[in-house]
């Protein structure tokens, strides 16, 4: 029914614009890894123990996990010219309902069915704001974002709930394939969503309706469910993220899990060179966003520099990110060139 | 329309173009332009798309740079940076999507960006007063200054864009497309305020697709193909025939069709049969029956209710009443996509808002209905698609580097052609047309009426919807007219012509 070969049987020039035009990131995040390995030399070192492998480059993908995640679902929003900030706030219910779960005694697989169809659930309620009663996805999302963390402190009662469960806190802190688990999740996640968008008709139909949803529709579309069924991935990636957090802690925290990681993942998919306007997007490239920015939070802390200048670093990378993309200075190059 | 051309004194050259030269990766897009422009005259830049006339104007306006050549404005060369620069120098240009905001009040707009101050506050009541001084000028004594601008019609937007224009002390006007979105009296009042611009010695650019205003206004013809001058001529002195030959490059042929006396094919059972179908202050209720291979035209004027029938007819809004039945099954159709099921196709008349997905190659918008009737969980391979969109980029002859340019690269036409084709690749039934040759030069145009001709001939039901109407009885079987949002009557066979479909319009009006 799917097939995979139209992945791979991409005209040559296509190719060849879509590197030219994924260079500022690839640049960008090889200075990145630059600087790391220059504040400091290991940063590169590897090495094999309890059937893992350690080290920084490691650390990176695990510390990134969460947002990684949620970069995935909120390509796909974005994708549609719309946008997700409710994902923090599902990540904070996914951790409660985890915790309060486990601790009722029920089995960790009923434990993460629940949560993700929490996630689910969350989604389908965005989705329905956005493409049903056709709310501004930006307001829209920002009712969850604000209810979200309400409804997360009901379920924990107000309180930091905390677990012992090793298998629940193994979806944290353990490992697979020599590779820790959160990563090993990653991987999967993207290569379902992978899957999902590309071997099916979903990418190009997501793209319509970001660039063109009237038309779309006018085309025979099915725009309402291809909006629901991005906001309910967007939940679904949240709670999976929440489930690492949670698992990470061995607890959980209404009120600061997952706290504003929904911006994080936007600036990710905008560093991945996704238009906020909607229309073509890059899931992988998102993924090499959203490792620039941990890339750049692990380097930081490697220097020992105060951690205040964590966020303005940061910021002044994206900037730069953001002005090599920029329309306006393309516009520039090509003009001396043009003369 | 009363005939201006041949009056005006030749003056000065007042623009002065040589040798004027651009590249574009892959195209020389003006290849040794020469153009004058003289004050106080109308000069009709005319061209099939991609013959160079936009690239000109932007160069003219400093959206685009030169790469060879000389531009003089009385007497002084001049290198524009970009709009704001080219207004400074005094050159001002009004396009056919009117760029000002119909959020705020006449006046601002007319003052947007240089507002008059009293103690440093905006000084409203002067600005209103100027305003109204300035709308007398036009011809435009009911606007009120302090109305908000989109309240108005398209027609009075675009005066003022143009008065905001000259206002800023234009000796240049460029009118590009000024009335693909006007109405005949519409027209009637622009070419009423060009009469007055000219005689205060303003030079205008005028660039249209419809010749009969070419030739209602302008008083000298630059005709552009391929990037070069081809003709320049007083209008007088140049032929209709002469000029449209001149524009395609080849020998017009002549567009009489007339299938109305061949007879439809098929078997009698009609492809679709809507009875009863309308809603309350959209459409009033009307029947239509088209069988296989004939061409219902629809003719009536701006508002009259055409388009609305055709997004009835595709599922686009809610029947109150009314019951259809396709192939004599009654069927439900209640949204676009039981339309398309039942194997409906509707090219609208916004093209870019409502047609293309600009941004997806040609390729994803040909494909876009097909693979959205499959449903997303059975995509056309890649290998599919290409074969699709290569077969119909040859059989429609839509002209593209390739498959793989986003849609809004192409000119009107061949979007037209690629739009067709997206229904096309569904195999329909039955096509709704509106406005298929709005907004497409003149080659595309005719392109487009063989190609709807051969459709009719391989058993296709069609409705089209145009206000051209020497068109529409070309090729239609039968004309309904519409008047105030209702069927007031149907043509067919020698009754079919353009004044018998005006006289119905009139007709109790």
């Amino acid at each position: 029914m799917m097939s995979m070969t139209h992945l791979l049987v991409f005209p040559v020039s296509a190719k060849r614009l879509a590197c030219a035009r994924n260079l500022p990131q690839l640049v960008g995040l090889g200075l990145v890894l630059l600087v790391d390995w220059l504040v400091s030399p290991q940063f590169f070192n590897l090495r094999f123990q309890d059937g893992r492998l350690f080290g920084s480059v490691i650390d990176v993908l695990n510390r990134g996990a969460p947002v990684t995640l949620l970069s995935l679902g909120m390509t796909l929003v974005i994708a549609t010219g719309g946008i997700d900030l409710s994902v923090g706030a599902v990540i904070a219910i996914a951790g409660s309902t985890a915790a309060v779960l486990i601790n009722s005694g029920l089995s960790i697989w009923v434990v993460i069915g629940s949560t993700l169809v929490a996630g689910v659930i969350c989604g389908l309620w965005n989705g329905l704001l956005v493409s049903v009663m056709r709310i501004q996805p930006i307001v829209a999302t920002l009712i969850l974002m604000v209810a979200g963390r309400g409804i997360a402190q009901m379920i924990t009662e107000g309180r930091i709930v905390t677990f012992v469960d090793p298998r629940l806190a193994a979806v944290s802190g353990g490992s697979a394939f020599g590779l820790p688990m959160p990563v090993v999740i990653v991987l999967a996640m993207l290569g379902i969503t992978l899957l999902l968008i590309r071997a099916s008709a979903l990418g190009l139909l997501i793209e319509a309706v970001g660039i063109n949803r009237r038309a779309s529709a006018n085309a025979g579309v099915n725009t309402r469910m291809i909006l629901f069924l991005v906001y309910v991935w967007s939940g679904l990636c949240a709670a999976v993220a929440g489930l690492v957090l949670a698992a990470d802690i061995k607890g959980a925290d209404a009120n600061n899990a997952g706290l504003w990681m929904e911006l994080d993942a936007i600036l990710a998919v905008v560093i991945g060179g996704t238009s906020l306007l909607g229309g073509r997007f890059s899931l992988v490239m998102a993924v090499l966003g959203a490792l620039i920015i941990q890339a750049m939070n692990t380097g930081i802390l490697l220097s020992g520099f105060k951690p205040e200048f964590n966020l303005i670093v940061k910021s002044v990378v994206v900037l730069a990110i953001l002005f090599v993309q920029s329309p306006s200075l393309k516009k520039l190059l090509s003009r001396s060139d043009g003369r | 329309m009363e005939k201006m051309a041949g009056k005006a004194e030749w003056v000065e050259n007042l623009l002065e173009v040589r040798g004027l030269v651009k590249h574009f990766p892959g195209v020389l897009a003006l290849d040794n332009v020469d153009f004058t422009l003289r004050a106080g005259e109308v000069h009709a830049l005319l061209g099939e798309n991609g013959a160079g006339k936009s690239t000109l104007i932007k160069i003219l306006t400093g959206v685009h740079p030169r790469d060879g050549g000389t531009i003089r404005l009385d007497g002084v060369d001049i290198a524009p940076r970009d709009v704001a620069d080219a207004q400074r120098l005094r050159i001002g240009t009004v396009y056919q999507e009117v760029n000002l905001l119909p959020n705020l009040s006449v006046a601002e707009n007319l003052f947007l960006g240089r507002q008059p101050t009293r103690w440093g506050m905006v000084d409203v009541r002067a600005m209103r007063r100027r305003t109204a001084d300035i709308l007398a000028g036009y011809g435009l004594a009911s606007v009120d200054p302090a109305a908000s601008l989109g309240a108005y019609s398209v027609a009075i937007q675009q005066v003022i864009a143009i008065a905001r224009a000259v206002d800023l002390s234009a000796k240049v006007l460029i009118l590009d497309e000024p009335t693909a979105s006007l109405d005949q009296q519409e027209v009637a009042t622009l070419f009423q305020v060009m009469g007055t611009l000219k005689a205060k010695g303003i030079g205008i650019v005028f660039i249209t697709h419809f010749l009969d205003q070419v030739y209602a206004v302008s008083d000298r013809i630059t005709v552009l193909r391929n990037g070069r001058v081809v003709c320049v001529e007083k209008t007088s002195e140049l032929s209709r025939l002469a000029l449209v030959s001149m524009m395609l490059g080849r020998a017009m042929t002549s567009l009489q069709l007339r299938p109305s006396h061949r007879p439809p094919v098929g078997d009698g059972v009609p492809v679709v049969d809507f009875h009863h179908f309308g809603r309350h202050c959209y459409v009033h209720p009307f029947d239509l029956r088209i069988s296989a291979g004939e061409i219902v035209g629809v003719a009536g004027l701006l508002g009259s209710g055409r388009t609305e029938t055709a997004r009835l007819l595709f599922g686009l809004e809610r029947v109150e009443n009314g019951s259809v039945a396709v192939g004599g099954r009654p069927v439900r159709l209640r949204s676009p996509r039981d339309a398309i099921r039942l194997g409906f196709g509707y090219c609208p008349e916004d093209r870019k808002n409502d047609g293309i997905v600009g941004e997806l190659s040609v390729r994803e918008n040909i494909i876009l209905a097909l693979q959205a009737r499959r449903g997303w969980l059975r995509p056309l391979s890649f290998r599919e698609q290409e074969r699709i969109a290569a077969k119909f980029i040859a059989e429609l002859d839509i002209r593209t580097p390739d498959a793989d340019r986003p849609i809004q690269f192409l000119s009107g036409g061949n979007q037209q052609k690629a739009l067709l084709a997206r229904w096309l690749a569904t195999e329909p039934r039955f096509l709704i047309l509106d406005e298929p040759t709005r907004g497409i030069d003149v080659g595309a145009h005719a392109e487009i009426i063989r190609l709807i001709d051969r459709l009719c001939a391989e058993g296709l039901a069609m409705l089209v919807i145009s206000s051209e109407l020497e068109e529409i009885v070309a090729y239609s079987h039968r004309v309904l007219v519409m008047r105030d949002r209702r069927q007031v009557g149907t043509l067919t066979g020698d009754e079919a012509t353009a004044d018998g479909i005006m006289a119905t319009i009139a007709a109790g009006a």
